[in-house]
């Protein structure tokens, strides 16, 4: 059972400014129903003083999730757009007394809420990300701003803590090599213990028949015991150069996700362990 | 927490009063060693022996087919391991991938060893295709291990055709049978079965004491080595007063056997269908025809399975969830995934497991409290409202509604 402090379980209990606002100034949503937890943020916002005079909520996810946004339209309401930038996912953690570290991710999503309501106020485009940017993880749809944004907001040195904190990289994992050298440029090399464990891409020359195994040796090795985690898998059907052709099996026959899974599963890590300039390709079965 | 109504019986259990009473002698003057020389100790023996036979009446056993363990997990590890180093030569073990975590971790990490593993999956019922299991039997498969009931769903394997096929191909067989024993019955005279394992304080029993079956002629390869106690099989001093406590338990599972199997059941789905029938977007999770009579996974749409726990726990109603917050894990349950339930539903699962002490008054608390649990989370959650709409405007409401991105529908 969680550690929650009081204020959790109260806030949680007894949720403040629950619902929709009909006309609303500056709506924010984060999350999706498949990601487990989703918040959506209405906010009416004076004209003349640029302040928010009323925010509401609507929060599917756990106790923390549902107290953490509550939390967050207690510390905004009143507050000028610009001061509510400032409102951090720290803030929202200590203004509830803190939350159990694994559940930190439900405090950035406030203030992830927060930035696309005022975005969207302020007629910036947020992109198809939560802050824009290019998505890292594909799981749950974590962009790089937005982990960077945690890393320096909290100071998070190991791919763990950026897990807690964003969800990127709890899932399927792929995406832990970019989280770990995001890490390295935000903090500088050395900081997280793992960082040396990270393996340049070799520059030497490599033979045909040597990349061929290397592609081979990675799909066996790195590639398929992810994918039949999730009951498909892959088979390896030519290599041209650095042309891969792959066929999906299994359960990604039939996953609506498998093109972005041959492009940001199959082809980044053998992009990271073979060559950079890797094409993968993949062919009907 | 005199009034907690404890629907978390896959979890653990209620010690049983007549296991207490039972096991105390152990505590007080019948604190000797069962394989001292002296008969203070020597006494000990004799009800550690009528526990073997107390254990064995149950499966259907012979009484030195039984041996204590610690628990369930240790008896599974004792199990695999037993089969591999016994056959150097056969690298290659079958499983399921929604095994308990005992098994399948276990299997995971031998895999790392250098030994091959095939998991096999299940349908959207959470069932085994029996022709996969067939196909998967190699020439060098050392052991197949299914459980005989899943922990999450309660569904039931076919374990009795399951056997006879890896007797038939002359590969040793495992099942995890620690949610099956006592729940529903069934002997092991009549199935091949190689090896077993249950868990004490799944049925009544304290927690710390287990059981590993290994048939006649089967194999056993000693997890912890040291002194002769079960014949060898499992080093360490006889824990007697759970030993004592497990087989008093196994014979109150066996004289309750039809209890559970009538009484129980009839609790178990006047709760589900009362639940199905007052919330709507609601789905039973897992295999409905073949079941425990004490297992409900139902997964409530739009809501979150840790938020609905701790509103059942303000009413002192305890059951547990396959969602991900529960656990500090991101995802839904391994055995969620593999049954692929949609993770919209996946969030939102709710497990009740009932025991022979479960009354009416409580399924009634529970039908009672539950609606407005899931009405309340629903007004909160943003899909309440968006579900609504949708009914109204029937699926081409998809179509450029505000709650597209984040419904993910």
């Amino acid at each position: 059972m969680w550690d929650y402090t009081a204020k959790v379980r109260e806030h949680f209990l007894n949720p403040r400014n629950v619902g929709a606002i009909e006309d609303a100034d500056a709506v924010g949503e984060v999350g999706s129903l498949a990601c487990g937890d989703a918040l959506k943020l209405y906010l009416k916002i004076d004209r003349e003083s640029d302040r928010i005079t009323d925010a509401k909520f609507q929060t599917f996810g756990c106790a923390s999730a549902i107290a953490s946004s509550s939390a967050l339209t207690e510390l905004i309401i009143g507050k000028t757009l610009d001061e509510a930038l400032k409102v951090t996912n720290k803030d929202i953690a200590e203004y509830l007394g803190g939350l159990p570290k694994e559940k930190m991710h439900c405090s950035v999503m406030g203030e992830e809420a927060l930035a696309a309501a005022i975005n969207q106020y302020r007629g910036k485009s947020v992109g198809d990300g939560q802050h824009g940017g290019k998505i890292i993880c594909r799981c749950f749809g974590v962009t790089e701003e937005t982990i960077r944004r945690a890393i320096r907001e909290n100071r998070l040195a190991t791919v763990e803590e950026v897990t807690h904190y964003t969800k990127a990289g709890g899932a399927c994992g792929m995406c832990i090599p970019e989280i770990r050298r995001i890490l390295e440029e935000e903090n500088g090399a050395g900081t997280d213990g793992k960082l040396v464990e990270l393996k340049p891409v070799s520059k030497k020359k490599m033979t045909n028949i040597q990349r061929m195994q290397l592609i081979m040796k990675t799909i066996d090795e790195e590639i398929r015991p992810r994918l039949e985690q999730d009951g498909g898998d892959i088979e390896l059907v030519d290599v041209d150069g650095l042309s891969v052709r792959v066929a999906l099996r299994g359960r990604c026959t039939s996953c609506p996700s498998s093109q972005v899974t041959v492009k940001n599963l199959v082809e980044q890590t053998l992009r990271d362990h073979v060559d950079q300039d890797i094409v993968v390709e993949e062919v009907g079965a | 927490m005199s009034d907690v109504i404890y629907l978390d019986n896959n979890a653990t259990t209620m010690v049983a009063p007549e296991v207490v009473e039972a096991m105390l002698p152990f505590f007080g003057d019948m604190y000797g060693n069962a394989s001292s020389m002296h008969s203070f100790g020597g006494q000990v023996g004799k009800y550690i022996a009528a526990a073997r036979e107390q254990v064995a009446a149950l499966l259907g056993a012979h009484p030195e087919e039984i041996i204590f363990t610690s628990c369930g997990t240790e008896s599974d590890n004792t199990a695999i391991q037993s089969a591999l180093l016994a056959q150097p030569d056969k690298k290659h073990i079958v499983t399921t991938r929604v095994e308990h975590p005992a098994v399948l971790n276990t299997v995971q990490y031998l895999e790392k060893r250098g030994y091959k593993a095939t998991y096999l999956g299940v349908d959207a019922k959470g069932r085994l295709d029996l022709d996969e299991l067939r196909a998967a039997i190699r020439k060098d498969t050392a052991l197949v291990s299914v459980m005989y009931a899943n922990n999450e769903t309660g569904n039931m394997y076919p374990i009795p055709e399951i056997a006879a096929i890896a007797a038939e191909r002359g590969v040793l067989f495992h099942t995890d049978a620690v949610q099956a024993v006592g729940k529903t019955p069934f002997s092991l005279a009549d199935m091949p079965v190689n090896y077993l394992a249950l868990s004490g304080h799944k049925l009544n029993a304290p927690k710390g004491v287990g059981v590993l079956y290994a048939r006649k002629g089967t194999p056993v390869r000693p997890l912890l080595k040291g002194g002769h106690q079960e014949r060898g099989r499992r080093a360490g001093t006889e824990n007697s007063p759970y030993i004592v406590g497990l087989g008093k338990a196994c014979e109150l599972a066996g004289k309750y056997m039809n209890e559970e199997r009538t009484r129980v059941r009839v609790l178990r789905d006047r709760l589900e269908n009362g639940l199905l029938e007052r919330i709507s977007d609601c789905i039973v999770n897992g295999d409905t025809e073949n079941r425990l009579p004490n297992t409900s996974s139902i997964a409530f749409k739009y809501v979150e399975g840790e938020a609905i726990l701790l509103l059942l726990d303000e009413h002192g109603i305890c059951a547990s969830s396959g969602s991900a917050c529960t656990s500090g894990s991101l995802e839904p349950s391994h055995v969620l995934r593999a049954m692929g339930v949609p993770f919209t539903f996946a969030h939102g699962s709710i497990r009740f497991s009932l025991s022979r002490y479960t009354t009416d008054g409580q399924i009634d608390a529970v039908l009672r409290v539950m609606p407005s649990i899931i009405a309340r989370l629903r007004e909160i959650s943003p899909f309440a409202a968006h579900a609504r709409q949708m009914e109204q405007a029937g699926k081409d409401a998809c179509e450029g509604c505000g709650n597209a991105r984040i419904c993910g529908q």
